[in-house]
């Protein structure tokens, strides 16, 4: 446990320092900092009962560009570790293989999520200085949904980087992963279900089993109840599974996803040859 | 026996890299390995480190199993890798790895440095990546003599070093405690001639000579 932590901390001051790091916190703390801000003000004068033009926009950057961020970022440090020795060499230590690749994945999260915390801190300090209540609950359940795909996402990295070695094939792979997933969210789905072409149960449930639409109707239930703006497959959720449920579904069904990818990330780390 | 290497196979793309290789170290063994690029050198290292899984055979260190036996194993052990890696830890931050994860003291891996001029407390806050070559060198052989192991591995250990430092390299290593078992790859046997006390030579994924000198 002493070294897991140790390999967590190592890993953060690593980040911290690399370019990535910088682009990352700016692009998506920014971007969070301003949602909760916007969320807040419009809160302020609509008790936030109405999805606003600006959160969605918020909303679907963060859709596109946190998956892959974290793919891309996490897998290209891990394999890129293995192709330049630096593994070799760091694992010719007497660490065990758990507390190495634990720990990573530690150090990777809260690097992930540090951007998240702070533009979270700022929209409360906004908020109060902006006076009027803050909607905690809303800013909580936002944070944990960003929590859950930032989660997601790190375990399907630490997967796809211990299967294949190569960085660039690893790479490849995880841009396939994330056009896949963004491909089928609503917009798609409701297509096919506009044509005709397959069940409202198969598309419902590809919905729900894909995390960034996950994250999606997660975000505009919490917001929205309603759920007007995103169509007939939402409207069909809602009134199947209720709106406590899909919130607290899109939380906890990512999260169980991601520890399943790393896992068997793991399990491969363990069985296979590590360089 | 501090290393016993049995039958080991080991292949990459259907290919045997290592075609039933056998070898038994002893205590106070200093041993060259030699042969041709791609002889299979660096991927038996790398089996006894239990970085590689073997297609068959047996591999003990010290009894241990190197996969299962992962951290008991490297707790004797000392590696060099053929190349000092771009690691972007600074020199702090490293040493502090090393010395939680091994249990050594930082004092004894800045006596070993200072033996080859190395200050490392000028470069504490400097990344490993961006020391000299031969600094990083310096700094590999200071913290593998440090962990006073029991085994000792070096995989082309001097590539980087100025005449001088190769020198005290080797001073260092007549210093080792004479239980102490040491395995060199080498391509330059002239120069490590009077540190050796025997000779293997490898190709084609086995061991074809094994010469006590
Ligand atoms: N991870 C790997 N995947 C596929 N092939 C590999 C891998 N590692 C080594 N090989 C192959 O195994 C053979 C032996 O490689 P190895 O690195 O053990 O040679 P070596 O004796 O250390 O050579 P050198 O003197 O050049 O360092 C080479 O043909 C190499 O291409
Ligand atoms: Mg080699």
């Amino acid at each position: 446990m002493k070294n897991l932590f140790l390999v967590a901390y190592l890993d953060i001051k690593e980040s911290i320092r690399s370019k990535w790091f910088y682009v990352y916190t700016i692009v998506f703390g920014g971007l969070m900092a301003l949602f909760f801000i916007t969320g807040i003000s419009d809160s302020v004068v609509m008790g936030f009962s109405g999805l606003s033009r600006m959160i969605l926009i918020f909303m679907q950057v963060t859709i596109i560009i946190l998956p892959i961020f974290i793919l891309i970022t996490t897998v290209k440090s891990i394999t890129s570790d293995r192709e330049s020795n630096i593994l070799e060499y760091m694992l010719s230590f007497p660490i065990s293989l758990k507390d190495y690749y634990w720990g990573k994945m530690l150090g990777r999260f809260v690097v992930v999520f540090m951007p998240v915390i702070f533009s979270l801190l700022l929209g409360v300090i906004f908020g109060l200085f902006h006076g009027g209540g803050l909607p905690w609950s809303m800013l909580l359940l936002y944070s944990a949904l960003i929590f859950s795909i930032s989660f997601v996402f790190l375990g399907i990295s630490f997967f796809i980087s211990t299967v294949v070695k190569s960085t660039d094939i690893a790479l490849g792979i995880s841009f396939m992963v994330w056009i896949l997933l963004l491909a089928f969210i609503d917009i798609v789905l409701i297509g096919l279900m506009l044509q005709g072409q397959l069940n409202d149960s198969v598309i419902v449930t590809v919905a729900m089993l894909n995390p960034i639409e996950v994250f999606r109707i997660g975000a505009i239930t919490l917001f929205d109840p309603e759920l007007t703006v995103i169509g007939p497959v939402a409207y069909y959720l809602l009134d199947t599974l209720g709106s406590k449920f899909l919130i607290v579904y899109s939380i906890i069904y990512p999260i169980i996803l991601g520890l399943i990818f790393a896992t068997l990330g793991f399990v491969l780390f363990k069985r296979k040859d590590l360089l | 026996m501090i290393v016993k290497v049995k039958e080991v196979r080991k292949s990459f793309l259907n290919e045997y890299v290592l075609d039933g290789v056998n070898l038994e170290l002893n205590s106070g063994d200093r041993v060259a390995i030699l042969g041709p690029n791609g002889a299979g050198k660096t991927t038996l290292i790398r089996a006894i480190l239990g970085f590689y899984h073997i297609d068959s055979g047996e591999i003990l260190v010290q009894g241990f199993n190197p996969i299962k036996s992962r951290v008991e194993v490297l707790k004797s052990v000392s590696f060099i890798p053929q190349m000092p890696p771009p690691i972007k830890l600074s020199l702090d931050e490293l040493l502090n790895y090393i010395q939680k994860s091994s249990d050594i003291s930082r004092e004894q891996i800045l006596q070993e440095a200072n033996k080859m001029d190395l200050d490392i407390n000028k470069n504490l806050k400097k990344q490993f990546l961006k020391l000299s070559g031969g600094m990083k060198q310096k700094l590999l052989i200071a913290i593998a003599i440090a962990k006073k192991s029991s085994l000792l591995i070096f995989d082309e250990p001097t590539a980087n070093l100025d005449p001088k430092a190769r020198e005290s390299f080797y001073k260092l290593l007549e210093e080792l405690d004479s239980s102490c078992t040491t395995l060199f790859i080498t391509h330059r046997i002239d120069e490590i001639k009077e540190l050796i006390n025997r000779k293997i030579y490898m190709e084609l994924g086995k061991v074809v000579e094994d010469e006590i000198l």
